[in-house]
């Protein structure tokens, strides 16, 4: 625990914001009648909204270490920002789903911890702060998943707890290990003490950690629980853990990677590109012949997880596109995936044969979704494909051109699965399932926002990218 | 100037999507009108074209109508367009096509504003292309161009639509990203790291890298080969074809098999000359292969669409042959490789035109008795005279008679590959000859002797469809018989390319 030294409470205000605003929630939760929940959802809103003006504000002024164990950098910044976005149409997709729902507060304090969980684990340079950053992102979440007390809702809820318990404890044995090995649990020590260390030891222990991280960034070999949380949650939950907490957790294996590891002896570059390999491959053919949209999505993100490791491969400033690459890509995928889940949550539509014929009904929701699917994919000029782009440049600079090549065949099998979902939208419907939608606003809003977004972020990519 | 010519049919197809509930009369007229102007600012670029450039200074030398703002400058890419006597031509040859399937969709009824907005679209797309000097430019248009075809065979396609969309969009998505893995071979190797095509050719990165540099020509030839598409690449050709209505076939085989052909001339052979020069009979190989695999295959179809679609395998062979040829010259033959690269490019307008109009020909078939099958018709030059002598004219176009564009295009080929690779072009001769049957055949077929069974359903082109088919055979027909005023536009260019890769 070194270099312990005081900490600077001014540069912790939006994860600050973030802590109040759950407090504040779940008073006024208990203090407002159920009819007149809005208000809560409004206040979280406004908070949110403020965070990422704190955040906007702090990113334009200095930035450093707050601590030893806590930085705030550009990764930083930018998982804030993300992670409020993403949480705020989190909130918008819920007000569809939870308007009036007997804990609908609730609901929001949990999201709103679960968020602040993320954003620690992005600031994270110290394995403990990072082992409780994983506990805060990790138990709301639990939580969240069983939300709606039903069949499907309680078996995901329990199958992610279990698989969450055993990678947190591996986490923390893995950070015991490392502690071991180099007499301190601070990255900036341990990246000075680990060269010495022996070879097994820190193995053994970085292995474990990373099944923490992996476990929250839902990355092959800890990826079991996605496809059932994502089918079972309410779709907004599912958003939310599909896409929040990834972002928090791939910059964590980033910086680890990147701070401590890449130097360390063991050879970090090959872990990490096997690992982007099989969460790639395997989250495709997982994807291949889903029916249920929510299943499809979730391999998705297994795959999409795999593309992402590819940066965490790329460390140790052997390419200088890994960190900006990373942190556009998280963006943009944060918008596309958002974007798919919240055509989802807008139709209720659950089997890709139920979205048949959805442009003759919704127009609108359905060219959102192609775009979104498509920037899922990496086509140009969508957001993804910028990031896509920036990842597999990283990877051939870093000497990993087997890698890159792996990649780009899974992004061609990739558009096979999203094609399957594309192609009924267009198609004549049968006419019973015409009328069967209900209105939903917010997430219909939401649905085209990220479209727009991810296609505006992928033609005004220059500015965005010189900022990371 | 050339952003505008560019982008205008993608503003004009967005205000259509605005405009609450327009008649489709309303917004066919309003795409013939944006095709029309879009042609007519394309014909002033060709007009005031500076005609002195590509003296000395390379390939690259001397853009005209040059834009070049800042895109994504953190990874070097730029909005960077120009033209020059390459992409002159493919632009206009675009124009007029897109114009040409405007007309022919007036009637078109099956969701109007979609089916319009799309075609504008592509058109945005493919001038895109043929005027964009940066790699990254290049890709995303590359990109779309299979994103707007796929929903056009998806959406107003017939028989099995669904199925050829999915395998022409995968197929030429897996070539897209081989390209693209070419580009980042590119760019990583470049410094100051730039995806600019003229930085690049200046800089000619791989030089030198045996192995590197072949790599990275590999994934650009692969990408492009698909595109273009030749032997073995070619098998989603011809079920996208069949299937495609028939302007979609039109762009399809006229601009967007063009986009693999150009990459060659714009980006692999200036780029990697050396690498180019290195491999160059792989590509001729390929070529004659093309050629005579093509023309068999195209000879056994029973089906006319499959039939000209085999056909531009055929004629993409061609191309690919003279460029080849190019790389194969030695430093004395220089003038062979610029007759061999001014044909390829020549060939590349003059393909556009006829098989523009052939697809639109053949459409217009399938409109009136629902079946491309050639044993179904016979004796069509007495029932329908006009269609005939249209369909004649395209014909003799294409197996490359005299007075004809076709004649111009592969003749300069032959003329120019006959030095540097005489066996490969004796037999890609082969290849005419068999495309001779194989046009007289079907000409034969269903022109003349008795009426088949569903003669009786044809009758002749309407105003609508000859004003859309008649300009492409008459420009082909003006190319055949004065075609200085294309190949002074080409040769230039063709000449500081030649040198470059020659020798």
């Amino acid at each position: 625990m070194s270099g312990m030294g005081e900490m600077n409470l001014a540069a912790l205000l939006p994860e600050m914001i973030l802590a109040l605003a759950a407090v504040g929630a779940l008073l006024l939760g208990s203090w407002t009648p159920r009819e007149r929940q809005w208000i809560v959802r409004l206040f979280v809103a406004v908070a949110l909204l403020s965070g990422l003006a704190a955040t906007l504000l702090a990113a334009a002024g200095a930035s450093g270490p707050t601590s030893g164990v806590h930085t705030v950098d550009t990764a930083t910044h930018a998982v804030r920002a993300a992670v409020l976005v993403g949480t705020l149409a989190t909130v918008l997709l819920a007000a569809d789903t939870f308007a009036d729902h007997p804990r609908e507060s609730e609901f929001y304090v949990l999201l709103l911890l679960g968020a602040l969980g993320t954003v620690a684990l992005a600031g994270a340079t110290d394995l403990l702060v990072l082992a409780v950053a994983y506990l805060l992102a990790s138990i709301p979440l639990y939580a969240l998943v069983g939300f709606a007390k039903d069949g499907p809702g309680t078996e995901a809820a329990l199958k992610f707890y279990l698989l969450g318990a055993l990678s947190g404890i591996l986490l923390l044995t893995g950070a015991a290990l490392l502690l071991g090995a180099g007499g301190t649990t601070g990255y900036a020590g341990l990246a000075g003490a680990l060269p010495g260390a022996p070879r097994a030891l820190v193995a053994a222990g970085v292995v474990a950690v990373l099944a923490g991280l992996l476990f929250k960034a839902g990355g092959v070999p800890l990826h079991f629980w996605v496809p059932d949380v994502t089918q079972g949650a309410p779709v907004p939950v599912a958003a939310f853990v599909t896409t929040v907490p990834k972002i928090g957790a791939l910059v964590a294996l980033y910086r680890l990677g990147d701070q401590v590891l890449a130097k360390a002896p063991l050879d970090w570059a090959l872990l990490a590109g096997l690992l982007a390999a099989a969460s790639m491959t395997l989250g495709n053919l997982g994807a291949f012949f889903q029916t249920d949209a929510r299943r499809l999505l979730a391999y998705s993100t297994v795959s999409q997880v795999g593309y992402l490791l590819m940066a965490a491969a790329a460390v140790g400033g052997r390419a200088g596109l890994a960190e900006p690459g990373l942190l556009f890509y998280l963006g943009a995928y944060l918008a596309a995936n958002l974007g798919a889940f919240a055509v989802v949550c807008a139709l209720r539509a659950r089997t890709l044969e139920e979205h048949t014929g959805l442009f003759r009904r919704h127009p609108w929701l359905a060219l959102s979704l192609v775009v979104c699917l498509l920037s899922l994919v990496g086509t140009p000029p969508t957001a993804v494909f910028v990031g896509k782009l920036a990842l597999f440049t990283a990877a051939l600079d870093a000497g990993l051109g087997r890698l890159m090549v792996l990649a780009a065949a899974n992004t061609v099998a990739s558009l096979f699965y999203y094609l399957r979902w594309i192609l009924p939208l267009f198609r004549a419907s049968a006419p019973a399932e015409a009328a069967k939608t209900a209105s939903a606003p917010w997430s219909t809003g939401v649905a085209i926002t990220a479209a727009v977004a991810s296609l505006g972020m992928g033609i005004v990519a220059g500015p965005v990218l010189s900022l990371l | 100037m050339l952003s505008i010519v560019v982008f205008l049919p993608l503003l004009a197809g967005l205000a259509l999507l605005v405009v609450p509930r327009p008649r489709d009369t309303a917004v066919a007229w309003t795409w013939v009108t944006v095709a029309s102007l879009d042609l007519v600012l394309v014909l002033g670029l060709w007009v005031n074209y500076p005609t002195t450039t590509g003296s000395a200074e390379g390939a690259m030398g001397a853009f005209a109508y040059e834009t070049h703002l800042r895109w994504i400058p953190s990874i070097g890419a730029g909005y960077h367009v120009g033209v020059d006597g390459f992409s002159l031509p493919l632009l206009a040859m675009t124009a007029v096509l897109f114009l040409a399937c405007a007309v022919h969709s007036l009637r078109q009824r099956r969701r109007t504003r979609a089916h319009a907005v799309l075609f504008l679209f592509l058109q945005t797309v493919s001038m895109g292309l043929f005027s964009a000097l940066d790699l990254l430019l290049f890709f995303v248009f590359f990109d779309l161009s299979i994103v707007g075809m796929y929903f056009v065979i998806a959406g107003w396609g017939h028989g099995r639509a669904t199925r050829s969309a999915t395998q022409f969009f995968l197929y030429t998505f897996l070539g897209s990203l081989a390209l693209l893995l070419g580009f980042i071979g590119l760019y990583v190797a470049s410094d100051p790291r730039t995806f600019d095509m003229v930085e690049l050719t200046r800089q000619s990165p791989l030089e030198g890298q045996e192995l590197a540099g072949g790599l990275v020509l590999l994934a650009i030839g692969i990408g492009l080969a698909v595109k273009t598409p030749t032997v073995p690449f070619h098998t989603w050709l011809p079920p996208a074809h069949t299937d495609a209505p028939a302007v979609g076939s039109a762009i399809l085989a006229g601009v967007l098999l063009k986009m693999g052909a150009y990459g060659f001339v714009r980006i692999a052979m200036p780029i990697l000359p050396g690498a180019w020069s290195e491999y160059a009979m792989v590509l001729v190989v390929v070529g004659v292969t093309s050629v005579l695999y093509g023309a068999l295959v195209a000879l056994a179809q029973t089906d006319f669409k499959r039939m000209v679609a085999y056909t531009s395998v055929n004629h993409m062979g061609y191309v690919l042959l003279g460029l080849g040829a190019a790389g194969l010259a030695t430093a004395d033959e220089a003038r062979a490789a610029t007759l061999a690269v001014t044909g390829g490019v020549t060939q590349m307008v003059s393909h556009g035109l006829l098989t523009g109009a052939l697809f639109l020909l053949a459409g217009v078939l399938h409109d009136r008795a629902g079946t491309y099958d050639m044993g179904s018709y016979g004796g069509l030059a007495a029932k329908a005279p006009l269609f005939a002598t249209l369909a004649a004219l395209a014909f003799f176009g294409s197996l490359g008679l005299p007075g004809l564009s076709g004649f111009i295009a592969e003749f300069q080929i032959f003329a120019g590959s006959l030095g540097p690779v005489p066996v490969p072009t004796a037999l890609a001769l082969l290849g005419i000859l068999v495309t001779a049957a194989l046009f007289l055949r079907a000409l034969q077929r269903l022109f003349l002797g008795g009426p088949g069974p569903r003669t009786s359903r044809i009758s002749d082109l309407s105003v609508r469809e000859t004003a859309a088919i008649a300009p492409l055979l008459a420009l082909s027909v003006a190319i055949g018989l004065l075609p200085h005023f294309l190949l002074d536009r080409i040769e230039p260019a063709a000449r500081a390319l030649a040198a470059l890769v020659a020798g």
